[in-house]
């Protein structure tokens, strides 16, 4: 049994890479559109906000499983034809991105009115107000629920397997398909899953303490 | 862009869309009922707990919460009886795991209310004489559970959410029958359209009916 894992380390360090880069991706891209939108959800106006507030309901809304097929299988009718990779990456940041959004809302909503009365007060104009005085303070809100709801992405990567993507979970399956070693190789998923996911919960609990010393 | 929808055969096989949203619904229910067992039992054993058993009960609160839910599926659907002597059906195999799942967010709910409960209502409870037990079933877990049924419903509506993840072992519920009726009519957008419907409109009556019954018992502050 043991020589049989061994022997297929390789393969799921591969896998595992797989689910990194996926993970990598998602956060980043999730990121960037998640926290333009969520701005225009705090700032913009009234028809951004409806549209912004209705994309992330929605998404919120339905199963991330049902968006990834419904993206995987729904594109195509649309005509544009995205490899399984890009259609799973794509589902997996739209669902991140409504998670960003929520973010960067309860972030900007958490800092007290009085803060852009005051900077209104001594002249700061909007775009002033916004980068001194407002995201400073929001971002050390923003960041520990942020790192946190990586581990969603990271748990949410294991979803890709169902599309025929070799990433950490699927390479687990199919050792399993060949050696039959079916509960040590989930649980040494599980313990890889966990180590990456801990580690960064961890990372989230240390901050918020490091910065709780901001009150309402 | 040669698609044109046609919503026909949806309907055709309707039935396997109820059918399923009903089961989902029926694993949520069980899953988050055993859940809140689960949950309560730990919650309150964790509080008044030594070092060794809040260690062992954070263990798994932070094992669950750390590992992919599909993960969890497979192991105890395809893993765990290779190493134990049971045999059980897909649907209750995934009832049993998001059980187990929804236990470990619960304890972390449950802790927190707990703690939550004002000091004054404990010492009130001393001081009119109730016993220990008493306390807890009349004072502490009463108004724990009003601080947490927010936290309650959502994790309800995340866990019917979470049910999805069973079609990945063809429990027929929602998202099964929808791959069905995607692979046995290829009409992809149109069911698709229609199970994301499906999600939304009961994930949000759900919030709004959950959400009533809250303001009902809202806790006194």
């Amino acid at each position: 049994m043991l020589s049989q894992i061994l022997y297929a380390l390789p393969f799921l360090a591969q896998g595992f890479a797989v689910t990194l880069w996926v993970s990598l991706l998602v956060v980043v891209l999730s990121l960037i559109v998640g926290v333009l939108l969520g701005v225009g959800l705090v700032y913009g106006p009234a028809p951004l906000r409806w549209v912004v507030r209705i994309f992330s309901d929605t998404i919120r809304g339905i199963p991330i499983l049902v968006l990834m097929f419904f993206v995987y299988y729904g594109l195509p009718a649309t005509g544009l034809h995205l490899p399984s990779f890009w259609a799973a990456v794509l589902a997996l940041t739209l669902f991140k991105t409504a998670q960003v959004v929520e973010y960067v809302r309860g972030a900007v909503a958490s800092i007290p009115k009085g803060q852009s009365e005051a900077a209104m007060a001594i002249g700061l104009t909007f775009s002033q107000r916004l980068t001194s005085v407002i995201f400073p303070q929001a971002f050390r809100r923003f960041l520990p629920p942020w790192i946190n709801g990586v581990t969603d992405a990271v748990k949410g990567s294991a979803l890709v397997s169902l599309l025929g993507i070799t990433d950490l979970m699927q390479a687990i399956n199919q050792v399993i398909g060949r050696t039959y070693e079916a509960m040590p190789l989930y649980i040494l998923g599980a313990l890889i899953y966990f180590a990456v996911n801990y580690a960064l919960s961890l990372a989230s609990r240390r901050l918020e303490r490091r910065f709780a010393f901001i009150r309402e | 862009m040669g698609y044109a929808l046609n919503f026909n055969l949806i309907w055709r096989h309707f039935d396997k869309l109820w059918g399923g949203l009903l089961l989902s619904l029926e694993l949520a229910v069980i899953s988050i009922a055993v859940g809140i067992v689960i949950g309560l039992v730990l919650a309150v054993w964790y509080v008044s707990a030594g070092r060794v058993v809040r260690a062992t009960i954070a263990a798994y609160v932070e094992f669950i919460r750390n590992v992919p839910l599909i993960l969890l599926v497979y192991l105890v659907f395809y893993g765990l009886p290779t190493v134990v002597d049971l045999a059980y059906s897909a649907p209750t195999s995934f009832v049993l795991t998001l059980s187990v799942y929804s236990g470990a967010y619960l304890v972390e709910v449950f802790r927190s209310g707990l703690e939550a409960v004002p000091r004054g209502q404990l010492d009130a409870g001393k001081a009119i004489g109730l016993t220990p037990w008493q306390r807890l079933l009349h004072v502490r877990l009463p108004t724990m559970l009003r601080i947490t049924l927010p936290a309650l419903s959502n994790t309800f509506i995340s866990l019917f959410k979470d049910t999805s993840i069973a079609s990945v072992i063809s429990v027929p519920e929602l998202t099964y029958g929808a791959q069905w009726i995607n692979f046995n009519t290829f009409r992809i957008v149109e069911v698709y359209l229609v199970t994301t419907a499906m999600y939304l409109v009961t994930g949000y009556a759900l919030l709004f009916a959950l959400r009533l019954v809250e303001r009902r018992f809202r806790a006194a502050r």
